[in-house]
């Protein structure tokens, strides 16, 4: 069963993991129905910010009903939740979106990649491919050493960190580091910036494997209603029939031969 | 406690209906509130065809409020009547299609096709401030308001709402207009023409450069034109504009609003529909009011 609501979270703590980086843990029933890739809308607590931030559920957790959030002050609503403290209430609409299809990667080898802040949904993606795939190679892209979040990946595969400074394992990009060690994935898992992302659907259709890949798009309501949020579909949209589908709920999370970007 | 209202021969449980655009045509709130708890249910702007809408951005937040400029995107009339229209028969709650269209020609097509459906009435939509050609255009001339009105009336078998935009000097021509050609009710407000600019980026924000303004931003100028238009028609008015609350729509009912419709508020908390109506049922209960009607414009009285 899915689960959707928009409901008064508890802060079960906050602290800043690196410069301007955020790791928010909320409490909420809604820990018990996440998909990998799917997201939560966290509304900045002030009255006169109206609509929710779209975040990527970083992971979650059944048993302690907790949900954790790793996310970058990028602007004043993103701070705004950044002040939150162990204690306080978290307006939150969840769960939203698709998530990724991890049946897909049934006994398939896999590379699991984020780019910057879309890093941390590949974290819950990663830990719930374990023992599914028949390889799982991952790959993270930062712009120098400040590796956030890349240790907590060992478990779950061969962990590749790449930076554009040089100053990790690999320089570089993502596929860089990809094609630099000879894998060959039959299915890609990724979340990142546009180019990475674009990166990856030309490799895809290239190298013949599958890719699937999370968007990025401003949202109102995060739950398919005012089609603020749609992407350039290849074929017709199953919402309005006009090559453009909705990211919040047909997405985030598409098989990137059926987007143009 | 009565909460009913009637509109054109329209018998409504309580004068909370939806704003176009902002409820989809009920599916996806579905799953928060009780679809069949609303006044009515006002659907997304819908065409003779499917329109693809604006590119992205198409959204972003300001003070209290939002810009839009999803430029009506809809799938037609066919896809609308065979999915949408089947879905909401299962609700008991009229419900209301917002039309679009970019010319006269167009805006018939569709009011004609739902002639032979359930439809409970037709709220037409000549003050999108989204769209390139027609839409608008025919909302901000008194004379053109007037014609397309007319025309819509000559085949309407609903009754006929006339969406106004506040875009405009004054409003109460519009309004004036509307009734003079027939029409059955107004709505008022639309969205505010807007703007904002990433100063980091040095770019507008949204692709449309443009965007609609709607939130608790826009209430107070809302209000003021029912009070407005209140007094210059006797036709009744569906009341909106960044209603969040009971007492929000209180205001509009007082200043002479009949309905009233919740909008980007439901992005925001979407169980704001219902909230507005229990609220609605409080206030009567406390200030031991008899029905609804007795509030209708009574800032006046
Ligand atoms: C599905 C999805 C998942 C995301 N997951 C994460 C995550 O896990 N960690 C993380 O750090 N960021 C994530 N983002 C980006 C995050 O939503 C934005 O950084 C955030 O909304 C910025 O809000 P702000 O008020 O600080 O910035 P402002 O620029 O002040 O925001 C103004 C408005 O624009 C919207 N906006 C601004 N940037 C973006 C953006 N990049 N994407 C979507 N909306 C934006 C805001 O939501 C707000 O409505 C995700 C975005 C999406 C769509
Ligand atoms: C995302 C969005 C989409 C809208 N789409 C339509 C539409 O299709 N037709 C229409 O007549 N009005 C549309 N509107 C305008 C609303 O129905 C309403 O008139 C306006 O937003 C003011 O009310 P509010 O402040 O409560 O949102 C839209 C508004 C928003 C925010
Ligand atoms: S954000 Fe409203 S449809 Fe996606």
């Amino acid at each position: 069963m899915d689960y959707r609501k928009k409901e008064t979270t508890v802060v079960v703590s906050q602290k800043e993991i690196s410069a301007g980086i955020f790791d928010l843990r909320v409490r909420t029933q809604a820990a018990a129905y996440c998909v990998p890739g799917q997201f939560a809308g966290i509304f900045p607590p002030s009255d006169s910010r109206m609509l929710m931030r779209p975040i990527s559920i970083c992971e979650a957790n059944a048993e302690s009903g907790e949900i954790r959030f790793v996310y970058r002050v990028a602007g004043e609503g993103t701070k705004l939740i950044s002040a939150l403290k162990e204690g306080d209430t978290a307006e939150l609409l969840s769960v939203l979106g698709n998530g990724f299809p991890l049946d897909a990667a049934e006994g398939k080898k896999v590379a699991v990649m984020g780019g910057g802040i879309g890093i941390p949904p590949m974290l819950y993606t990663a830990k719930k491919l374990a023992g599914k795939t028949a390889e799982t190679e991952i790959y993270l892209g930062y712009r120098n050493n400040d590796t956030f979040l890349a240790s907590e990946f060992t478990p779950y595969g061969t962990v590749n960190v790449v930076s554009e400074d040089g100053s990790t394992a690999y320089k570089g990009n993502v596929l860089d580091a990809l094609k630099e060690r000879g894998f060959k994935p039959e299915v890609i898992f990724a979340c990142g910036p546009m180019p990475m992302l674009r990166a990856i659907k030309r490799y895809a259709e290239e190298a013949g494997c599958i890719a699937y890949i999370s968007l990025e798009e401003r949202m109102a309501c995060g739950v398919g209603a005012c089609l603020g949020c749609v992407a350039k579909t290849v074929n017709k949209d199953e919402h309005s029939h006009v090559n453009n589908t909705r990211v919040c709920t047909e997405g985030p999370v598409f098989d990137s031969r059926e987007v143009e970007i | 406690m009565d909460t009913r209202v009637s509109i054109a021969g329209v018998e409504l449980k309580n004068p909370v209906m939806t704003a176009s655009g902002t409820f989809g045509s009920g599916m996806e709130y579905g799953r928060f509130v009780d679809l069949n708890r609303l006044g009515a249910i006002v659907t997304k702007g819908v065409a003779s065809v499917p329109w693809p809408g604006n590119p992205t951005p198409r959204v972003t937040e300001t003070p209290s409020g939002m810009l839009n400029a999803i430029g009506l995107q809809n799938p037609g009339i066919d896809v609308f009547v065979e999915r949408d229209l089947a879905f909401l028969k299962d609700y008991d709650v009229p419900v209301i299609v917002n039309v679009c269209g970019k010319t006269v020609e167009e805006y018939l097509e569709v009011v004609e096709r739902l002639g032979d459906t359930s439809v409970a009435m037709l709220e037409i939509n000549v003050s999108c401030p989204n769209v390139k050609e027609g839409a608008i255009a025919f909302g901000q001339k008194a004379d053109a308001l007037f014609h397309i009105t007319e025309e819509i009336k000559k085949k309407a078998k609903q009754p006929v709402v006339m969406k106004l935009s506040p875009n405009v000097t004054d409003i109460t021509e519009m309004a004036k207009a509307a009734e003079a050609a027939g029409a059955d009710a107004i709505s008022l407000i639309n969205t505010i023409t807007g703007m904002k600019i990433d100063v980091a980026k040095r770019k507008f924000v949204l692709a449309n450069k443009t965007g609609g303004l709607s939130g608790p931003a826009i209430r107070p100028v809302a209000v003021r034109m029912v009070y407005q238009c209140a007094h210059a028609v006797s036709i009744p008015i569906i009341g909106m504009g960044g209603i969040a609350t009971a007492e929000d729509a209180l205001e509009f009912i007082m200043a002479g609003a009949t309905a009233v419709s919740v909008g980007a508020v439901n992005f925001a908390n979407p169980y704001a529909t219902v909230e507005v109506i229990e609220g609605m049922e409080r206030y009567l209960q406390d200030t031991h009011t008899e029905t609804i009607r007795e509030l209708i414009g009574c800032v006046d009285r």
